[in-house]
């Protein structure tokens, strides 16, 4: 298990070959990989960007019927998310970007779950199995 | 940081991405592409993606950004080379590249650029 910091764009890139690393050696197909990494890469801006920074955690994982798959945990400890729903809502953002992130993150991995209180900080797991 | 490089040729810019895209990067090459429209009057941009591995909501916008400033230079903006991988990806996203054009290939982000000229 990996846990690496969040503090900066160099990290997120840093995430980014992890989760690819990882996604490759345990037989995520190409396509796979791409979506992992770049919901990886929405979930490691949101807790550098709304998060203040956290870290991030990259798990190999086995599936009930022996499948492998990637697992990847975010954390902070920023303001949290005081609308869950609204958040996970496509095009809405409360910055400047598009609010595609989460939405869209949540899409290109096969589980997701996202906790989050205002003021106790968020935290989002993710994982994508391997077919 | 690093810098993606802009190349001039006739009145086309290219930019060839070959390095990992951290988000303060791609917010200077949108600058630097910026001031050589200005500075030279190129009327394409031509900007190849083939070794660009992820395409996400970030990278996305400023892409489409720089589709719309090329245009208040009257200039056209191609992206060629979009790995399928990462064209699946965008759509699952729910990204569209407002602003720019894509082709298959630099050859072909060219042929559209001179159809314009
Ligand atoms: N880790 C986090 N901590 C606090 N708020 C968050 C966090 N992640 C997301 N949010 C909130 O959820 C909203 C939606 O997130 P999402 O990633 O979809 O959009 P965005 O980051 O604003 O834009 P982009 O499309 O560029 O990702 C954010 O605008 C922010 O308010
Ligand atoms: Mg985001």
């Amino acid at each position: 298990m990996n846990a690496v910091p969040i503090r900066s764009g160099d990290d997120v890139v840093r995430v980014r070959q992890l989760v690819r690393t990882a996604a490759a050696e345990n037989g995520l197909s190409l396509v796979d990989q791409t979506k992992l990494v770049t919901a990886a890469s929405e979930l490691a801006r949101n807790t550098l960007v709304h998060g203040g920074g956290g870290t991030a955690t990259v798990e190999v994982v086995k599936s009930p019927i022996g499948r492998p798959g990637v697992k990847l945990s975010f954390n902070d400890e920023g303001p949290g998310i005081a609308d869950i729903d609204l958040a996970l809502t496509d095009g809405w953002t409360s910055g400047s970007g598009l609010g595609l992130g989460l939405s869209g993150a949540r899409r290109l991995v096969d589980e997701f779950e996202l906790n989050s209180k205002p003021g106790a900080g968020t935290s989002v797991v993710v994982v994508k199995w391997s077919r | 940081m690093e810098r993606v490089p802009i190349l001039k040729i006739g009145r086309t810019l290219f930019v060839s991405i070959q390095i990992e895209l951290q988000d303060d990067t791609v917010v200077r090459l949108q600058e630097d592409l910026a001031d050589e429209l200005s500075a030279t009057g190129a009327r394409g941009v031509v900007i190849d993606i083939t070794a660009v591995e992820i395409v996400d909501s970030f990278i996305g916008r400023m892409l489409s950004m720089i589709g719309s400033i090329s245009r208040l230079f009257d200039a056209e903006t191609v992206i060629v080379g979009m790995r399928p991988a990462v064209a699946i990806t965008l759509t699952e996203l729910g990204l569209s590249l407002n602003g720019v054009r894509t082709a298959l290939n630099a050859e072909k982000g060219l042929e559209l650029l001179n159809g314009k000229a």
